[in-house]
């Protein structure tokens, strides 16, 4: 499983990279890797307000229907369109991809995210969950 | 309650597979990847261990008329070692399951059940049986492989002691050797592809399964249920739970040409007779979406804001790369180039109905 160094985690298997106040948000390896094929992506609309962790569009693969969620608060200025025609992008290269990217509001909410090594055990511990 | 494993389950660790509950048996979900596998069917071969399966073993002088009496197909017509697909109804018509009848004579058949309704099969079937006829439920006798794809034959007849051309489409063997493990084995299959359903003993099972993986080297790969169920959808082959149940009939579920209201009676005829001649209320149609979406099983289907029926199943359509999807709804709206709404996470998504969409099957005749 691939995490990547330089970007932020949320529990929900979201990645963040920050530039200035804007935020680009995808999914992290881990979570194309649980859901298996993915065949579609509902995006949300651009210059949506959101909060912190509200479902934002939905991730279909062949067998699951799970939601996406923004980890932070702001307003939506783009999504990558190039998803709705080819979604398996995400099962490809998931950290070249960011979904959104949303301009935040709250640029503290970043502290509250997880670096690469606590997500990793993160995901450690998920997986022993089961 | 613990899960039940088939005889394989040490190979599906060991190979990688993502083991889920399907119906209280603990089966793959996939290997590399529904798509993946999917594909491999199509281009070249898949193995599926199906031994979830139920097998109930029918025998006696009796055995063909009893056979007649539940099923609405004519098992006479059947000859020896012949396969027949066929229902079996309640007094309502309702579909109380799909199943395949293997003929070995007129006094001994073997049917192979859906797993989720192996015990009320068996219950209902030795409700209805006369006291001479043995009814036997032998599931935990047999495991069942499916060797499905254009390279099936191929790899299968390098294990094989006789020669495959033999078995003709929906006819089977009963007496081969697989690297020299007694099967049976069937042209049958639930993928739309050339290829065997192999039945044989569960501690043979590991071994013929390894045998045919071998065999077929790149050219074939292990297949979970994912892609199984994309398979048999793409294809249009019904399953029950989803196009069939017991409050929907044969007619509904466009399954009319395996009901032979005219060579016998059998269980739920005269309800049938009655819906054939005033013609069924529901009907199942194929659909292609047209908004955005992937329709599933269970989404409601509106016409202008008023509901019409559901989607019994759809998907994204890996060979064919479409939204689409089988539903049952009013036959009104049920005629080809009429438009409804799949109802998608509450959201109002145009689709059409549409005919011969899905995937030609390329069976052999």
């Amino acid at each position: 499983m691939d995490i990547r160094k330089d970007l932020l985690y949320s529990d929900q298997h979201e990645w963040v990279r920050i530039e200035d106040d804007k935020a680009f948000i995808g999914i992290t390896d881990y979570a194309q890797e649980n859901l298996g094929d993915i065949v579609f992506v509902e995006m949300p609309e651009v210059d949506r307000e959101v909060e912190a962790e509200e479902a934002v569009g939905v991730i279909e693969s062949v067998k699951a229907v799970a939601d996406l969620f923004s980890p932070v608060s702001g307003t939506i200025v783009e999504i990558n369109e190039e998803l709705e025609d080819a979604p398996q992008l995400l099962n490809e290269e998931p950290y070249e991809q960011h979904i959104l990217v949303v301009s935040m509001s709250e640029l503290g909410e970043a502290d509250d995210l997880m670096n690469a090594d606590d997500y990793a055990r993160f995901c450690e511990e998920e997986e022993q969950r089961g | 309650m613990e899960l039940k494993q088939t005889p394989l389950y040490e190979k599906h660790l060991e190979a990688g597979g993502k083991m889920v509950d399907f119906g209280g048996w603990e089966l793959p979900v996939q290997f590399q990847g529904i798509f993946k596998e999917h594909e491999m069917v199509r281009t070249r071969a898949g193995l599926f261990d199906v031994s979830h399966m139920g097998e109930i073993e029918v025998k006696g002088e009796k055995a063909q008329s009893f056979i007649q009496y539940l099923m609405t197909n004519d098992i006479e017509k059947a000859r020896a070692k012949q396969v027949q697909y066929t229902l079996m109804c309640n007094e309502n018509g309702g579909i109380l399951d799909d199943l395949l009848v293997y003929k070995y004579s007129t006094e001994h058949y073997l049917l192979v059940v859906n797993a989720a309704n192996t015990d009320k099969d068996y219950a209902w079937i030795k409700k209805h049986a006369p006291d001479d006829l043995q009814v036997e439920d032998v599931s935990s006798h047999y495991a069942q492989l499916a060797l499905q794809g254009p390279r099936a034959q191929d790899i299968l007849q390098q294990l094989c002691s006789i020669d495959l051309q033999e078995i003709k489409f929906f006819y089977f063997h009963p007496e081969v050797k697989i690297n020299g493990y007694p099967c049976m084995v069937s042209r049958t299959g639930y993928t739309g592809e050339d290829g065997f359903e192999i039945y044989l003993s569960p501690q043979d099972a590991p071994r013929v399964w390894d045998a045919i993986l071998k065999a077929g080297g790149e050219d074939v790969c292990p297949v979970g249920l994912g892609a199984r169920d994309t398979l048999r959808l793409e294809a249009k082959l019904p399953l029950y739970g989803q196009e069939m149940n017991e409050d929907i009939t044969p007619y509904e579920a466009g399954l009319g040409f395996f009901v032979k209201l005219d060579s016998h009676d059998f269980i739920g005829r005269q309800a049938l007779q009655k819906q054939k001649k005033e013609g069924p209320e529901r009907k199942q149609v194929e659909f292609v979406m047209i908004g955005k979406g992937i329709p599933r099983s269970t989404y409601e289907i509106e016409k202008n804001g008023k509901t019409i029926g559901y989607v019994t199943s759809g998907l994204h359509a890996p060979t064919l790369k479409q939204n689409i999807g089988l539903a049952l709804i009013d036959q009104q709206y049920a005629n080809p180039g009429e438009t409804f709404d799949v109802l998608i996470r509450n959201k109002a998504v145009k689709a059409q109905v549409a005919k011969d969409i899905f995937y030609k099957k390329k069976t052999r005749k």
